[in-house]
């Protein structure tokens, strides 16, 4: 399948030497809540309440067509090779590619008031500081799943849940681990008291070796199935996304076995963000749709729906308490946006392919 | 008859005619099969031949700094990479799980293709059946059932704790990797190997037992030889697509070694750098072809 998929992109690609778009387009002009045409929406799958875009098109009077992306390459893809949106949702190191590109409108602030609703932490990340050609959807971390059960009540919170081999040899079944070069890598960095963005190369192979130590309880790297290792007690403890990880414990036989943890050294957050691609036909509608889904309600809304953490700081008050309390824990903890590190990301990838050697 | 007889005789428009007749024929004969091989040409190039050559392509790229393709300034950097000791090691690791895994189907095969040629044909069409019915579930489906076979919850887990022994897991080592490798590509081995035995001629066996060979001497200069092609057609069956193996080592190895697929993989989805992850394909297949080629001829020689 990904290979189809792989396929896809390669003949996208391709088509998209031959497209471009150098129209320059200005948001200067757009006021807050004017409309100029429909909304192109391209958006990942099962993002948004389908009844909030119904609250949107009745209040504007336009109709909003939505296309679906299962990754931001994909996204990538279709965009260069020509195809027109008004907004799409990037992850947080993909609104740092497209702004280099050159592929993102700079956002009218006069036209988003609803803008001062978003948490201060969403407007000073790396890959867009400023928040000048973005503001967030939502967002989430990748941490620590957790059995209690077979790890005890009294455990550190760190990433030597994992990588402490004295510890990870008293764990039945061993731990899981993503397959992801920059998270894993990322993690042993982090335990070692580097930043998840270091580029020391000494560093890295540090980080190498503290992996290739831990290794022998490492069960599994895995992207695609470490909530289930975890909640059928495969594992004793898990690598992974917060959603999922949630999701997953909630589903759970036995949810009060489980616990989502953050590490203390740091983990990561990712970021989904709105913004407007320079061939959008539509800029100040995706201006009013942003602003939109600013307000405190409809941002609750959001949350409520799809269960990622949400950005607006105006909108924790209508959030169901339940899943202000999954993500209560990022609120505080030492949380870090994975930064494109350029030339540099295929040595994260070879030191990743060495440490499981 | 002189030729400048022939010429003259009354046959003489018969045998002008017969090499145009010929002519039309032959390239009727080339136009219909161009007509019947068309689709599957059309297909072939236009899935096989043209992504095959957007990655030759590739291979010569350059990786943008924010990980995108640059179709300009064409090098062979990524090729030069190859060279790194970090590719060797993880093509190595390929080659050998490949080769074990190669090894282990054509010992479990060759004697069970030989009992299925020698069987009546009944048993033989029953039997052959047998052969084929895993192709009738999806392979990542039957992958994943040797998750729970291999697992802590599984068969062989439960057995030796039944015993009184520790729970067992398979799982996730690279002995789970060539189960289901060898699981996974023994139809593949059996089948040439079957058809290859079943065309045999036994009375040369008789022959060779009238002249005094012992079984062993009979199985190694006339059985053997004749089952060649199957052997080398079975062989690279398994060995190709276990070389480049990613589903398995994944799902039951845990991806706990890097092997090529893995890393093949890894350059598109991690280090978004196509020209190097084209170049590694196009260097495996490169490889395979030379290796089938050389395989191909020794073996005709064989023969």
């Amino acid at each position: 399948m990904k290979k189809v998929l792989l396929m896809v992109a390669v003949l996208a690609l391709v088509a998209a030497a031959c497209g471009g778009d150098d129209d320059a387009v200005s948001a200067a002009s757009c006021e807050a809540g004017q409309v100029d045409g429909n909304l192109n929406f391209y958006n990942w799958s099962e993002y948004i309440d389908p009844e909030l875009i119904e609250a949107f098109e009745a209040e504007y009077g336009v109709d909003v067509i939505e296309s679906f992306y299962e990754s931001n390459e994909a996204m990538l893809a279709q965009l260069q090779s020509g195809v027109s949106y008004d907004l799409i949702v990037p992850s947080d190191y993909m609104v740092a590619i497209m702004i280099q590109e050159g592929l993102l409108v700079e956002l009218n602030k006069d036209a988003i008031p609803n803008f001062a609703n978003m948490a201060e932490r969403f407007t000073t990340q790396p890959y867009d500081n400023g928040a000048k050609y973005s503001a967030a959807y939502q967002y989430g971390t990748t941490g620590l799943g957790v059995n209690v059960s077979l790890v005890g009540e009294d455990f550190p919170r760190s990433w030597a849940l994992l990588f402490d081999p004295a510890l990870t040899a008293n764990f039945p079944g061993g731990v899981s681990v993503l397959n992801d070069p920059r998270e894993t890598m990322g993690a042993a960095l982090e335990y070692l008291g580097y930043s998840i963005n270091d580029t020391d190369i000494d560093h890295l192979n540090e980080a190498v070796a503290v992996i290739q130590a831990a290794k022998a309880n490492i069960a599994t790297f895995d992207s695609d199935q470490y909530d289930e290792a975890l909640v059928t007690g495969q594992v004793a403890v898990s690598h992974g996304y917060s959603g999922n990880m949630i999701l997953a414990i909630g589903d759970a036989d036995n949810p009060d076995d489980f616990v989502y943890i953050l590490p203390e050294e740091g983990a990561t957050l990712w970021v989904d963000n709105m913004a407007i691609p320079t061939n959008s036909a539509a800029v100040c509608t995706a201006h009013a749709f942003i602003n939109f889904l600013l307000d405190a309600e409809n941002g609750a809304a959001l949350t409520n729906w799809n269960y990622y953490a949400s950005p607006n700081a105006a909108s924790t008050p209508f959030i169901d308490q339940e899943v202000n309390d999954f993500n209560a824990e990022a609120d505080t903890a030492k949380l870090e946006v994975i930064v494109d590190q350029g030339d540099y990301e295929i040595n994260y990838t070879d030191a990743f392919a060495e440490a499981k050697s | 008859m002189s030729p400048t007889e022939l010429q003259e005789s009354p046959t003489d428009v018969v045998e002008v005619a017969t090499p145009k007749l010929e002519r039309d024929a032959r390239r009727a004969d080339a136009r219909r099969g161009f007509l019947i091989a068309s689709p599957s040409l059309f297909y072939l190039i236009l899935f096989f031949a043209i992504p095959l050559g957007i990655v030759f392509v590739y291979s010569f790229a350059t990786r943008s700094s924010t990980g995108l393709t640059l179709l300009e300034g064409w090098n062979l950097d990524s090729y030069r990479r190859l060279w790194d000791p970090l590719v060797g090691e993880i093509a190595f690791r390929s080659l050998l799980l490949a080769t074990t895994t190669t090894a282990i189907c054509l010992l479990v095969s060759y004697p069970l293709a030989y009992y299925m040629a020698t069987r009546t044909a009944r048993t033989r069409t029953i039997l052959f059946v047998l052969v084929m019915i895993p192709f009738w579930s999806n392979f990542l489906v039957r992958t994943y059932a040797w998750r729970v076979l291999l697992g802590t919850e599984g068969p062989i887990s439960q057995i030796s704790e039944a015993l009184g022994g520790d729970p067992i897991r398979i799982l996730f080592t690279n002995t789970a990797v060539l189960i289901g490798l060898v699981y996974g590509f023994l139809p593949f081995m059996v089948l040439p190997l079957y058809a290859s035995l079943e065309r045999m001629d036994w009375s040369l066996i008789e022959a060779g037992r009238d002249l005094y060979a012992t079984g062993w001497t009979a199985f190694r200069k006339i059985t053997l030889p004749i089952s060649m092609p199957g052997v080398i057609a079975g062989s690279i069956l398994v060995f190709i697509p276990t070389l480049g193996a990613y589903v398995t080592p994944a799902i039951l190895g845990g991806a706990r070694t890097t092997l090529l697929g893995d890393y093949i993989v890894s350059q598109f989805l991690a280090a978004r750098n196509q020209p190097f992850g084209s170049a590694l394909s196009f260097a495996v297949l490169a490889v395979m072809l030379v290796a089938t080629i050389i395989y191909f001829r020794s073996g005709a020689r064989n023969l």
